[in-house]
């Protein structure tokens, strides 16, 4: 019940732990090391085996749909949840059994974890309090914060006058203040409305590109993953699904679940004509596809997958008549959406297929029309 | 005739579910409002007629007018201690794996009563109770500690009945804050003893305002203890025992209400001090004000 030695021994930061956290913070790092790492809550597996390796300055997305596991990659980087397998390292120090304080990174909260008591400047100021930094360049440093959240004006209120988004910039000011070798963010962005959300997008990739301290953002919103991020990994269920570049996720999606994720909304089961090498022809009752396999040739079933944008719209031709040929599908259009650039058109197909499809050309809902996709935008998975 | 019209549609509007709360409300005057308005009448009558006879009695005898420090000194350390236990127990129990049953044990003596602790502490601290036996078979004691029918009785009973009271409502005030709170400040370099003085204490100062209030309350007005464990002749003849000996030894009812209205007046005199305390302090909510 009573707190461990190691414990008792924090209770009283000595000058020299301070100086250690300090320190640390100075230190300009190599990479930030996951080794197999994983979290069981009871025999629950929130996260099996996240294996990572960051290079300083990058920007990493954890991305993945609630419960993926996620957050507890983040919490256990962050030190707020202990390991159940595998460690951490900072360069060659193995940072997974040192307690939150003494790691120095910086966190940003989802619900942002404001200090109520506190005023905006003494939220921000907290952490440099803690290390004992000297109060005239606490002053400096927090105006400096301040200014580059552009918070200025609200130094000496409490948080709990201030809007989300404001509230969302203290978070991250509060941060980023002790210059952290790594900035951990939870979901920043998801109790702010569609407006706010893109600005603060905006904010943090300026933020990043202007300090270029490493950070790890966790999202399920792929858009954010995409224009944040160096490099995203995806999760589901604790497992590590795809780890690449954003262009890498998005046209060249590693498995059915990923491509899901990074919208590809038109799924579909046919059968398997021909195989050569990866490129693979598909077929159903009156569509026939060609397309590049992702994946080894299996005796499961193939699945296409076409992304709403990769469709080329055009009016059917009556002289052609051959409703078989590749990469050609034609169907009435049964639902039209106006998206102000562009429309979002659910297509019903003669075999009651139904794509959803998004073009710049101007559909009336019931048209015919007679899509196009090219080979390279047709993926083809031989999922479980 | 135009008053008399709206007065009748107000009748006719009047929404009559309101009256659900007579009952309520008639409970409430006669149980409270009622003796307690007979009681303040009372305190003014005197021999001769009406005045402040009665207070001024009071105040000029000294053996009444100490009652009330006597109350104050048993009432006020036991209630600082109180909280001072009950703090650190609520703060290490609050996230533990056996915390429902901690609780269950601890508040354990509120089911039973006073009059029952005062039972056990009498056989329990005693001349010949387990306590007194166990200080002389090691020789820490030359002869029984004396424990009952003296202040440490009191006091003792007062801590014992008041601990899971305060336990419970700072049990409570603790779960409320948001947990994210101490992990930022954690992430922020926080240590846990930091953690506890710059994020924890600050939220939990209206807490224990309240928590300090509802035991005082309690323990001012101790009545069975005192008698029971106390030495109600003389170092423990707090102010509840004066009022009583008022009414029903000397019979003089105006007397021992005047009493019991000095009585509540030195507890909303201190808990008015502790409140007023409060506001030096951040006063809003536990966590964040909007999400």
């Amino acid at each position: 019940m009573s707190p461990a030695l190691p414990n008792a021994e924090r209770q009283t930061p000595s000058a020299k732990q301070i100086k250690s956290v300090d320190e640390r913070r100075t230190q300009i790092f190599q990479q930030l090391r996951l080794d197999r790492v994983s979290r069981k809550f009871g025999s629950a597996v929130a996260l099996s085996g996240l294996d990572l390796t960051i290079q300083a300055g990058e920007f990493i997305a954890l991305l993945g749909p609630s419960g993926c596991g996620k957050s507890t990659a983040l919490n256990c980087v962050a030190g707020l949840l202990p390991l159940t397998a595998g460690s951490i390292w900072l360069d060659q120090q193995r940072i997974d059994q040192l307690a939150p304080e003494r790691r120095g990174f910086g966190m940003v909260f989802q619900n942002y974890a404001l200090f109520p008591h506190l005023t905006v400047r003494r939220n921000v100021a907290f952490g440099l309090v803690m290390r004992g930094v000297p109060k005239k360049e606490i002053r400096r440093r927090v105006d400096a914060v301040l200014e580059l959240v552009q918070l200025q004006a609200h130094a000496d209120k409490l948080p709990g006058r201030l809007s989300g988004g404001q509230q969302q910039r203290v978070a991250i000011a509060r941060a980023i203040v002790i210059e952290p070798p790594l900035v951990l963010m939870d979901e920043p962005l998801s109790n702010l409305d569609a407006k706010l959300r893109l600005e603060m997008r905006a904010e943090i990739k300026r933020i990043h590109r202007d300090l270029q301290r490493t950070t790890i953002y966790v999202t399920h919103d792929q858009d954010e993953a995409l224009s944040l991020a160096d490099r995203i990994v995806v999760l589901n269920e604790g497992r590590t699904l795809q780890i690449g570049s954003p262009e890498e996720l998005y046209s060249r999606p590693a498995n059915l679940q990923v491509a899901r994720f990074m919208g590809y909304r038109n799924i579909f089961e046919l059968g398997l004509e021909q195989f050569k090498e990866n490129r693979v022809v598909l077929t159903g009752s009156d569509i026939c596809l060609e397309g590049i396999a992702r994946e080894p040739l299996t005796t499961r079933r193939p699945v296409a997958v076409i992304r709403p944008d990769d469709f080329l719209v055009g009016a059917p031709e009556m002289s052609t008549g051959s409703l078989n040929m590749r990469n050609v599908i034609c169907g009435q259009a049964e639902i039209v959406e106006y998206c102000g650039r562009d429309y979002l058109v659910d297509v019903l197909t003669s075999s009651g297929l139904l794509l959803h499809v998004r073009t710049p050309r101007r559909v009336v809902a019931g048209e015919r029309l007679r899509l196009e996709v090219p080979t390279e935008r047709v993926l083809v998975f031989f999922p479980e | 005739m135009t008053t008399a019209r709206s007065l009748a549609l107000r009748v006719k509007n009047f929404d009559q579910i309101v009256l659900l709360v007579a009952p309520a409300l008639f409970l409430v005057v006669m149980l409270f409002l009622y003796p307690f308005l007979f009681g303040l009448i009372l305190s003014f009558s005197t021999h001769g007629g009406t005045g402040l006879g009665n207070y001024e009695r009071f105040f000029t005898t000294a053996f009444q007018r100490e009652t009330i420090w006597t109350t104050l000194w048993i009432s006020l350390p036991a209630t600082v201690i109180n909280i001072a236990l009950a703090l650190p127990v609520a703060f290490v129990t609050r996230r533990h794996r056996f915390q429902r049953i901690l609780t269950t044990i601890l508040v354990i003596p509120i089911t039973l009563g006073t009059v029952l602790i005062a039972d056990g502490l009498l056989i329990y601290l005693g001349p010949q109770g387990w306590l007194n036996r166990l200080l002389l078979l090691a020789h820490l004691s030359a002869s029984p500690v004396r424990l009952t029918h003296n202040y440490w009785g009191v006091f003792l009973s007062l801590v014992l009945s008041g601990f899971p009271f305060a336990y419970l409502l700072l049990l409570s005030y603790l779960t409320g804050i948001d947990p994210a709170l101490p992990q930022a400040a954690a992430t922020l370099g926080a240590s846990p003893w930091r953690q506890f003085i710059h994020v924890y204490l600050p939220l939990l100062i209206p807490g224990l305002a309240i928590a300090f209030c509802l035991s005082f309350v309690q323990a001012f007005s101790v009545f069975p203890s005192a008698v029971l464990l106390g030495a109600p002749a003389g170092p423990t003849r707090v102010i509840s025992i004066a009022a009583y000996q008022a009414a029903f030894e000397d019979y003089d009812y105006p007397m021992a209400s005047a009493i019991a209205m000095i009585m509540a007046g030195v507890q909303l005199l201190v808990v008015v001090l502790v409140l007023a305390s409060r506001s030096l302090f951040y006063r809003g909510p536990a966590t964040e004000a909007k999400g």
